[in-house]
């Protein structure tokens, strides 16, 4: 028998048994579905919090002062000196590189704000104009800080401060007083919310010098750092290590985090979470193999007396074997098709339902999916197949 | 050609053991109408699975048109079976699935002939075996005679030089049952060899040669 009438007459089988087959290929179909959503939902989940690094800012290099280092010990602490800070002398160094397109000093610290007869504790972070860039930030009114050389004390507000303190809305302009310094209000930020567990809507942002005034320091909390691109993260990393080096006597006391080392961990931390979940689902697969093992020994034993008619006329036990191979064979790649639909329907609807969740099924798990269900349904059929083979021709047509 | 000599088929139940067919010597020529009769038990259709490579003789030794076949691998024996023997039962066998035309046709696509040539030769078949009508039926939607003749069509679309029936009429009435041994009659006419086991004298009594066989042994053989 050749392969097209082996399939032709599996199919017509197949199609005979309707029941039988439908409950097959639903039982396929939603662990191939179950695959696809699955991993949809952990690589959308993987995408978003990705998105949220992302929107720190793009090709960030983050300069720290101190080694921070597990192993190999302190340099300094060893001879006994404290790691040197990092000041403003640094930063605008820095600047100068080729690999650096801006950067923004940061100082953060904690102030009293009063404003028309209010006053609470905010955040304070003193910065360049260059924050704004740098961060991905939005104003919704006035304008950022000015830029370095005019030594102004402005003020940007976070949108819930400036909701705050001035409820009818007129903001621009109006004097505040931070600590025991005054300050003109010059913007006020858009909404932004929680980013990485720091609510951009209530700060407030003073020129860098200012907020090293306020906080009684010479020194830099860190300096945010954007690369040129994507490939020069690296060389920046490297150069800014270089450069402060020299700056810092000869002393390698600082620590420079990229971006890309976070996100990073977190992506291969939320890929393992879906090669999980994928493996969870791949193993309703499995059961729907052993129910196609368990119905395809069923229809053997159902069919036993036609087997043995099939080897009168002059079937040969290998003709047999692709028979029952080939009704399993279509059982999975229907299952497999249905699934992979539905699948992809459902990440549709969870894509409707939760829109901030990029839930797209990966290609590699809809691909995954579908060749397990193939691969389980020719494995479960393997037994059954090769017990039709067997069967003496003589006890098959008695139906034994 | 069928010679067989020595041939023996024993099976075990438990520590029993039941010679079915004990030491069988015998020739039979092609194109001869042979019946094969005895009591129930007697190793009738045991001598026929045999003969038609359903089953594989304990010892002795099988020649079919002058090779041993008994030596042949599984595939080679089912292309014998396709090619050189029909088998025709008593409980006809029809798959219930697949219509009289393709339960026909099975043999045509066991061999691997090509779809153009299936059909016009299941069409002769048809024809041949006054089904035309009933092409498109289901085996439960015909008549035991029909559904022999369907069994019978089917057992000779590969033109085999044998024809083996086991009991072709124990599940018909008398007059079907006279019908369909007058086609397997017709079918020994035009050159095929038939062996027929029945219960039935009178059935038996038409071939031309009676072989009687009690306990495994031929006890008789007559012309
Ligand atoms: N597969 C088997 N296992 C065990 N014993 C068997 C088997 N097949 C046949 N026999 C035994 O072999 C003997 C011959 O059986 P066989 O079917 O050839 O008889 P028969 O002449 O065709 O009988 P009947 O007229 O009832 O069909 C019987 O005793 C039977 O019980
Ligand atoms: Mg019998």
């Amino acid at each position: 028998m050749n392969l097209r009438d082996t399939l032709i007459l599996s199919f017509s089988t197949v199609a005979s048994y309707r029941t039988r087959s439908l409950l097959i290929v639903l039982a396929m179909a939603l662990g191939v579905a179950a695959v696809v959503v699955l991993t949809a939902l952990g690589d959308g989940a993987r995408r978003y919090v990705v998105g949220q690094f992302s929107s720190l800012g793009t090709n960030l290099v983050i300069v720290l002062p101190g080694r921070a280092e597990t192993s190999g010990g302190f340099p300094g602490a060893a001879l006994g000196q404290t790691p040197r800070d990092l000041t403003l002398e640094d930063a605008r160094f820095i600047g100068h590189l080729p690999q650096v397109r801006r950067l923004a000093p940061l100082n953060v610290g904690v102030a009293e704000l009063t404003a028309g007869g209010l006053l609470r504790e905010v955040t304070v972070l003193g910065s360049t104009s260059e924050l704004l860039p740098i961060r991905h930030m939005k104003l919704s009114q006035g304008s950022f800080l000015a830029n370095g050389s005019e030594r102004s004390a402005q003020i940007v507000l976070g949108s819930q401060l400036a909701h705050e303190f001035f409820p009818d809305g007129k903001v621009i302009g109006q004097r505040i007083r931070l600590g025991d310094s005054r300050f003109l209000v010059s913007g006020v930020l858009a909404v932004q919310g929680e980013s990485m567990g720091f609510n951009s809507d209530e700060i407030a942002i003073i020129p860098i010098d200012y907020a090293q005034e306020l906080f009684n320091t010479s020194t830099l909390f860190r300096i945010l750092v954007e690369a040129r691109s994507r490939n020069d993260i690296e060389p920046a990393k490297a150069a800014i290590h270089h450069a402060l080096k020299l700056r810092h006597d000869g002393e390698d006391d600082v620590t420079v985090i990229t971006q890309d080392a976070v996100l990073v961990t977190f992506d291969r931390i939320l890929r393992a979470l879906t090669l999980g979940v994928a493996g969870i689902a791949a193993i309703s697969l499995a059961v729907a193999g052993i129910l196609v093992m368990n119905v395809m020994l069923v229809a053997v034993a159902q069919r036993t007396s036609e087997i043995g008619l099939l080897k009168a006329i002059g079937a040969p036990a290998a003709d047999i074997r692709r028979l029952f191979f080939a009704e399993a064979l279509w059982l999975s790649l229907a299952g497999g098709a249905i699934g992979y639909a539905l699948g992809h329907f459902g990440a549709w609807m969870i894509r409707l339902a939760y829109p901030v969740l990029p839930a797209w099924p990966p290609a590699w798990a809809s691909v995954a999916g579908v060749a397990t269900a193939l691969a389980t349904g020719i494995i479960a059929s393997l037994l059954p197949a090769a017990r039709a083979a067997r069967l003496d021709p003589v006890l098959a047509l008695s139906g034994k | 050609m069928i010679r067989l000599s020595a041939i023996t088929r024993v099976f075990h139940m438990g520590d029993q053991e039941v010679r079915a067919l004990n030491g069988i010597t015998v020739d039979i020529a092609s194109g001869e109408y042979v019946s094969i009769m005895g009591p129930s038990g007697s190793g009738k259709s045991t001598l026929l699975n045999v003969i038609g490579l359903l089953d594989r003789p304990d010892s002795g030794r099988y020649e079919l048109d002058g090779i041993d076949v008994t030596t042949l691998s599984e595939p080679e024996q089912a292309q014998v079976r396709r090619n050189k023997i029909g088998f025709v039962f008593q409980a006809f066998h029809l798959v219930p699935r697949l219509t009289a035309a393709e339960n026909i046709e099975l043999p045509l696509i066991l061999e691997g002939l090509a779809p153009a040539e299936r059909k016009s030769r299941v069409d002769a078949a048809l024809d041949a075996f006054d089904l035309r009508d009933r092409a498109r039926h289901r085996p439960a939607e015909l008549s035991g005679g029909q559904r022999q003749r369907v069994a019978i069509a089917r057992a000779t679309i590969l033109r085999p030089t044998a024809l083996l029936a086991d009991e072709p009429t124990g599940n018909l009435d008398h007059r079907t049952g006279a019908e369909v041994m007058a086609l397997l009659e017709g079918l020994h006419h035009a050159g095929t060899s038939l062996i027929v086991v029945t219960h039935d004298r009178e059935l038996g009594a038409r071939a031309h040669r009676h072989i009687a066989m009690r306990d495994g042994e031929i006890v008789a053989d007559e012309k």
